[in-house]
């Protein structure tokens, strides 16, 4: 495909997605290496700018795995973010990125055969849509262009970052 | 509040693309409640924007953002100040207003818009904004039983609807009630029908905004000897 592998970053409730992925591991099904799970406490943590911010630093394919619908540990977290999702998605086709890159799934913690083939499913997206143009070492790229004194400079009181 | 819509980030891209540092100035007052141009809608806009400069090859563009508490008052524009040296633009996030107190106080930095601004109105429903008042500067809510006919009824009728009323709705848009419709079953709930007996009078658009830009002026809070700033 290109000279380096693609970055999947699977953002997975705790409750849900994550223990799948554990089962899975625990089950030995065999999926993409390309993903990089990231727990959090509930899908309803996900903020647009988190999917962006993941897509800015360079991932491939973002996936966002939540409890069934109706099946969330708050009550709505992963209604909540397949909007996100939806709204972010816009964003991307906005600015010229391919809005499949992004998808949320919704799985329950005993299904660790789901979670590899939703992974596995991506990867095969990422594979036909290619990698990436914004793959690159941001920061890096940032110190290379002189870096971003601002941020460091003290932020005047009253004045949110 | 002042309702406004993020503009869309080709429009910003292209406005911001030659530029060298640009830094995103959101607003901590009315368009962070309508979730155009506060501080999660402004780091979204950033992220976005810098992907998409990337896009276009201009990624050596950069873009930082931050947020201040209200850009329509020059005490919290104050606080901004030592940050925008460095930038040789500004894209604010503000409704017309902090736009342009942003680019009264800052003379040598270009500053585009973020938002369109849109109406002065109310959160409806989640996610949904009405206009509510057209700041006409003369304000006759008291004939009306709270409800302006010259911001909700699409022809500014003042004497009762027009013939396209149908079943509490506007010919206009069907979906949106019509003003006369609210404004007759409130009269009637509050018992005053028999006060549109009378004929309203025209309205005076001479405070509206077709004169020029309008001032307020409290003479007792004018710094004595400086008088209403020109």
């Amino acid at each position: 495909m290109a000279d380096r592998e693609p970055i999947i970053l699977a953002l997975c409730c705790h409750y849900c997605a994550y223990a799948a992925a554990d089962l899975a591991g625990s089950m030995r099904i065999q999926y993409p290496e390309s993903v990089r799970v990231l727990r959090l406490p509930c899908t309803g943590r996900v903020e647009i700018n988190h999917l962006l911010l993941a897509f800015e630093y360079g991932a491939d394919g973002v996936i966002v795995a939540g409890c069934l619908e109706g099946g969330c540990h708050f009550l709505e977290g992963n209604v909540r973010a397949r909007r996100r999702v939806e709204r972010a998605k816009k964003i991307l086709a906005e600015i010229g990125l391919e809005p499949e890159r992004l998808e949320m799934y919704n799985l329950s913690s005993g299904e660790g055969g789901r979670f590899a083939q939703i992974v596995t499913e991506m990867a095969e997206r990422i594979s036909r849509l290619g990698l990436s143009p914004l793959h690159s070492n941001r920061l890096h790229q940032e110190r290379e262009l002189g870096g971003r004194i601002i941020q460091e400079e003290a932020i005047p009181q009253g004045e949110t970052k | 509040m002042i309702v406004a819509d993020r503009k869309k980030v080709p429009e910003i891209r292209d406005m911001i693309k030659d530029h060298s540092r640009v830094l995103l100035v959101g607003c901590g007052t009315c368009v962070t409640v309508c979730l155009a141009g506060g501080e999660r809608e402004t780091g979204i806009l950033g992220s976005a924007l810098r992907m998409a400069l990337r896009l276009i090859g201009r990624g050596n563009v950069v873009v930082d953002e931050c947020t201040i508490e209200r850009q329509c008052e020059n005490a919290f524009i104050d606080l901004l100040a030592p940050r925008v040296k460095p930038y040789d633009a500004i894209c604010s996030l503000g409704c017309g207003a902090g736009v342009q107190a942003l680019a009264d106080r800052f003379p040598n930095t270009t500053v585009y818009p973020g938002v369109n601004t849109q109406f002065i109105g109310i959160l409806e429903a989640p996610g949904v904004w009405t206009e509510k008042c057209a700041a006409c500067g003369n304000c006759r809510l008291g004939e009306f039983v709270g409800i302006c006919p010259i911001t909700r009824c699409a022809k500014r009728l003042l004497n009762g609807p027009c013939a396209g009323s149908r079943d509490g709705k506007c010919e206009i848009v069907a979906e949106r009630d019509c003003a006369w419709q609210l404004i007759y079953d409130r009269a009637c709930a509050l018992g005053v029908l028999e006060q549109f007996a009378r004929i309203a009078e025209p309205h005076d658009w001479s405070t509206a905004s077709d004169g020029g830009p309008r001032k307020v002026i409290r003479e007792d809070q004018c710094i004595a000897g400086l008088g209403p700033k020109a």
